[in-house]
């Protein structure tokens, strides 16, 4: 419907630069580009030997994953790495803070761009890095940047055509299942929204504990699992002008679904569960199906942690009545504007996102990679602790991801109030006018930031 | 006579002036420290409520707006509400219960001293490990609270996943961190009281609860309420309990005005709105210390 006008017409737009961009890098990569770049001003890694630069991550298995082969960029490069490691909540608030004393502290940001792309983008916090990508002498031929997949790159592309991050890691929601309880009572994985009610319906035990369906149900936190089933519906969050499209027809069905789910089939207190309260009812075989983000198969599949190992399904997100939509978050890398050693931090950047840091991610299973060639060598590599269906799962995934959150300054404050109303609906409220008074109290939110 | 009046009469007066001149520059550093710390932060805020700034935006003058907003704010009503209802229950509720523990902790018996020390661990833990342990807990699957509550063939509850029970579970938490304090207090209090009233209250024929209601509560009733404007002030500021266990929800149900606070000035960076909010906070805090003073004052030994 309407809300396909901004999104589609943006995703083309983004395509179109990604292809002009792709081409534009072509000239640096193998073949004859090579050996002109060569001959003009070769690339060295060595280039910035002795420089130190700061670099300001997020704690979580990405920020490990950088963190455990700093020594390797630093062999390689001759350039020293000081890093801090932050728990979300607070590398976002830190990261305003320093961005706004014009100063930062850092070289290099971690950023999560379902929260702060826009609030980043829009204030100009993080170079172009465009330009950088253009110049041979400071760009690595081997940098391959037709490789980042479509996904990634819209979530690196801000809406005036800047580049300022490299995407690292996108996060396609999915249905985790649990194949024992599936089979136990004979019920096929759902492949529309009207089945994954029914298969909820069916799976759902309270007697043994068992419930048919977990997500979460924590404000704030749980805002995602509505806009899974929003995007299905067709629905969207603001359109083109500014106005919210979140008390339309379509935000009140997947409103009502996400109540139906999560009051009727989820587990008693659902409505102060985040992810880790729902993984931990899952890990021990309580529930039949967990919607949430990509990055968990890990833990799933640890006979330490789980009581399911071996047993679990992992689901693309079902069709919608409109559309087959996998809601998506994703995170990425940027240099500072006001950082003195752009240079060595671009070079930090194109190390982060490289192909053996992203096949790396996925061995790990500790995050969905933006480059299509892990999952190429994935496939033919034996050293992969993900099971096979987690990795098909991600690709196809990938292919139908949507932002999850609305490309917005204040994201916390959205996630916020209609947090508040989904946490509302699970406790008997009416979704229709939750979802009323909820557009109502952010409209004006929205329409401040967008002004300022 | 005439002569010297004048001299002696100004000397003591002169030296005076000159002693206290040099005295005040001892209390500078002191004044700076308060004027630095305390009384600009506090001027500045005052400031800042008056202007519609967001972290990342130009500030704009708004008069009284914000305060405007929050009397309007139903949310905001409801946080007043449940910082009131959660501190009447924090307060009231260790002060009853640690005076109960005064009274048998006052009494001989064996290992009195070991059981006094457990009593009181509680009170070390570190308040945000104490409520990840809590959380744990609560859960209403894995909980160990619902098990014990099946063990005695009781329901599960949800607590603090149920919007009803909440706060009054966030304050179990408060109730088991805190009691061992006001025991404290009430038995420093209860070894200070003389021996002689209880001897003549016994030849008359008292009973063990007059014994309580008209000498120990009396005599003791200075320190409830140090003991009180101690929890009281606790109570008012909880946070980490509530934002590490529930976070303010279900949906804004344990949302008491420190976590609305939080949220404005550091997840939303509405610099004025938070600003506002503290103002009215402290002039919460001021009016309730005032009665809190009052109650002492009324409680002192005559």
């Amino acid at each position: 419907m309407n809300r396909d006008d901004g999104n589609t017409r943006e995703a083309q737009r983004r395509r179109l630069l990604q292809a002009g961009l792709g081409a534009a890098a072509l000239g640096a990569l193998p073949g004859v580009g090579q050996l002109a770049a060569r001959a003009q001003a070769p690339f060295d890694w060595k280039k910035f030997k002795g420089e130190k630069i700061e670099v300001f991550l997020v704690k979580s298995p990405r920020g490990d994953l950088l963190t455990k082969y700093h020594k390797e960029f630093e062999d390689m490069t001759g350039i020293t790495v000081g890093s801090e490691m932050v728990p979300e909540q607070q590398q976002r608030q830190k990261a305003v803070i320093e961005f706004n004393s014009g100063n930062t502290s850092f070289d290099v940001i971690a950023l999560s761009y379902h929260v702060q792309k826009r609030q980043f983008g829009k204030n100009k916090w993080m170079v172009d890095v465009r330009p950088l990508l253009a110049d041979k002498s400071l760009t690595d031929p081997g940098l391959d940047f037709a490789d980042f997949s479509a996904g990634g790159m819209a979530w690196a592309t801000q809406p005036d055509g800047r580049v300022d991050s490299l995407p690292f890691n996108i996060d396609p929601w999915v249905i985790y299942y649990n194949k024992e309880l599936f089979d136990a009572k004979n019920v096929a994985y759902p492949k529309s929204f009207a089945e994954v009610v029914d298969a909820a319906a069916k799976l759902n035990d309270p007697g043994k504990g068992v419930s048919g369906f977990v997500a979460r149900g924590l404000k704030n936190a749980n805002v995602p699992v509505w806009s899974s089933f929003l995007l299905g519906y067709g629905g969207g969050f603001v359109d083109s002008k500014g106005k919210l499209l979140t008390d339309t027809a379509e935000a009140i069905e997947a409103a009502k679904m996400y109540q139906t789910l999560l009051a009727k089939y989820g587990p008693q207190g659902v409505a102060g569960f985040n992810w880790n309260e729902a993984q931990s009812l899952f890990l021990q075989g309580k529930a039949a199906m967990w919607l949430d983000g990509i990055g968990f198969a890990q833990p799933l599949e640890d006979p330490t942690k789980s009581r399911i190992v071996g047993k679990v399904g992992y689901g693309v997100m079902p069709a919608g009545p409109k559309a087959q939509v996998s809601a998506m978050f994703g995170d990425g890398e940027g240099i500072s504007a006001s950082s003195k050693k752009q240079g060595p931090a671009w070079f930090y950047l194109q190390w982060a996102s490289n192909k053996t840091n992203q096949f790396r991610m996925l061995q790990a299973a500790s995050g969905a990679p933006v480059r299509n060639s892990a999952y190429i060598a994935a496939q033919s590599s034996a050293d992969i602790k993900a099971p096979k269906q987690w990795i098909e799962c991600m690709l196809t995934s990938a292919r139908i991801a949507q932002p999850g959150l609305p490309l917005i300054v204040p994201v916390t404050e959205f996630r916020d109030v209609f947090g508040i109303a989904l946490t509302n609906m699970i406790n008997g409220a009416d979704p229709a006018s939750e979802m009323k008074k909820a557009t109502a109290e952010f409209q004006p939110v929205l329409d401040k930031s967008e002004k300022a | 006579m005439t002569m010297m009046a004048p001299p002696a009469a100004a000397a003591p007066a002169a030296f005076l002036v000159r002693r206290r001149r040099s005295y005040y520059w001892f209390i500078v550093p002191a004044l700076v420290a308060v004027g630095a710390v305390i009384v600009f932060p506090w001027l500045f805020t005052l400031w800042m409520s008056t202007f519609d700034w967001k972290i990342g935006t130009t500030a704009h003058f708004v008069g009284l707006e914000n305060y405007y907003k929050l009397f309007v704010s139903r949310r905001f009503h409801e946080a007043v509400l449940h910082t009131f209802y959660f501190t009447a229950l924090a307060v009231i509720v260790p002060l009853v219960l640690g005076t109960w523990a005064a009274l048998i902790f006052h009494r001989e018996f064996p290992f009195r001293g070991v059981l006094r020390g457990v009593f009181v661990m509680p009170m070390m833990a570190t308040p945000v490990a104490v409520a990840l342990v809590w959380t744990m807990m609560f859960h209403p699957q894995q909980g160990v609270l619902n098990y014990l509550l099946s063990l005695v063939g009781l329901p599960p509850s949800l607590w603090v996943y149920s919007p009803t029970l909440v706060i009054p579970s966030l304050v179990i938490v408060e109730v088991w961190h805190w009691t061992p304090l006001v025991m404290l207090i009430v038995l420093g209090g209860l070894a200070a009281l003389p021996t002689e009233p209880y001897e003549s209250a016994r030849l008359d024929g008292a009973t063990e609860w007059q014994l309580f209601r008209y000498i120990t509560f009396p005599l003791v009733a200075p320190f409830l309420a140090v003991a009180a404007v101690i929890r009281t002030i606790d109570a008012l500021k909880t946070f980490d309990t509530i934002y590490v266990i529930t976070g303010g929800g279900p949906g804004t149900a344990s949302e008491t005005i420190n976590i609305f606070l939080y949220l404005q000035a550091f997840a939303f960076y509405n610099i004025g709105d938070a600003s506002a909010v503290v103002v009215v906070f402290f002039v919460i805090v001021l009016a309730l210390a005032l009665v809190l003073l009052y109650v002492r004052e009324r409680a002192k030994w005559q």
